[in-house]
């Protein structure tokens, strides 16, 4: 599952080649800005059916807090 | 120089589907009619006017093009969300937004009233932001769309009257440009277009001595027709302006 949502980050973030690990920070390491945040989160809903409110956005900072929202949302990774 | 990718005339916007709000007369039929005949599909939305919009809808329609009408409140933000829901899921897309409804409720600054400032906002500008805001994720999605708004001279130069409708056409100006900012990384392009004064129920509501007075101003000597005004729209709306965005492009005869 971490290779799917890794599928995903390397599309919407162009980062097709980059070292993803848990610890990999969107803004930090793959030099996503807001815009890139919001789409990769839009394409989260779709993959995972879930509803990601845009106030979640600021907090989702790496693949691992991403991986914890979606757990915590009863998605299994 | 890399080869021309531009389409045989006519049939630019085949395959395209067109949003075009305020459709059902003045300078929103004419666009909705202009985009027909460059081949888009066009929702034809109105408010109120239901037969004035079905009447753009036959017209299209006689001509060989594909339209049709699509009520919605464009000041009530749910009712655009719903409307954008409901054309996603008939259409599969939207490929050009065009925000043209608009409402005027002049009078002396003094003498305004709360209600038709906020009226008249309500309408020309957080309308605009109503289907923006809707659409744009459908947009991001695409990496491609192109969103005109149609503001006015009145905004850019200010006109006595109307300091509502220019307060809306003038922040249609900073709307245009800042989603332009926001979106031009994912091939969006967003315009606004402001015409001057053009023949339409709404300049013939004024009184005779503003016509005179408007007319006096333009060095055109003429009011400009809605035709005038579409074929900017689908110049905007087409792949001839893909390099185009954040603009604001006056069709007013020479006034600003």
């Amino acid at each position: 599952m971490f290779e799917k949502l890794k599928g995903i980050i390397e599309e919407k973030l162009n980062a097709e080649g980059a070292a993803i690990t848990e610890e990999t920070s969107f803004k930090e390491d793959l030099d996503a800005d807001s815009l890139d945040l919001f789409e990769l989160v839009m394409a989260l809903e779709d993959e995972f059916d879930v509803e990601i409110p845009s106030e979640e956005l600021e907090r989702l900072a790496t693949v691992k807090d991403v991986m914890d929202y979606l757990a915590a949302k009863g998605i299994e990774l | 120089m890399e080869e021309e990718k531009i389409p045989a005339p006519g049939r630019e916007l085949a395959g395209k589907v067109a949003l075009v709000t305020g459709a059902s007369r003045g300078i929103g039929s004419a666009i909705a009619v202009t985009l027909a005949r460059q081949g888009a599909m066009v929702l034809v939305n109105y408010n109120g006017s239901g037969q004035r919009a079905g009447e753009v809808v036959a017209r299209i329609e006689a001509e060989g093009g594909a339209a049709r009408a699509v009520g919605c409140d464009v000041s009530d933000f749910a009712a655009c969300g719903r409307m954008v829901e409901e054309i996603m899921a008939e259409h599969g897309h939207v490929d050009i937004l065009v925000n043209n409804a608009g409402v005027t409720r002049d009078n002396l600054v003094a003498r305004m009233s709360e209600d038709d400032y906020d009226y008249v906002l309500d309408i020309n500008l957080k309308g605009a932001f109503h289907t923006i805001r809707h659409l744009t994720r459908y947009f991001l999605k695409q990496k491609k769309g192109k969103i005109v708004n149609i503001s006015s001279v009145s905004g850019v130069v200010g006109n006595a009257g109307q300091a509502n409708y220019a307060a809306s056409k003038a922040g249609l100006i900073g709307l245009t440009k800042s989603v332009a900012k926001e979106l031009a990384g994912r091939n969006i392009c967003v315009n606004a277009v402001a015409p001057g004064f053009i023949e339409t129920e709404m300049t013939q509501a004024l009184p005779q001595r503003a016509r005179e007075a408007a007319v006096a101003s333009i060095p055109m000597g003429r009011m400009g027709s809605p035709w005038d005004v579409a074929e900017l729209v689908a110049f905007l709306a087409s792949g001839r302006s893909d390099y185009i965005t954040g603009q604001v492009i006056c069709v007013d005869g020479g006034m600003v």
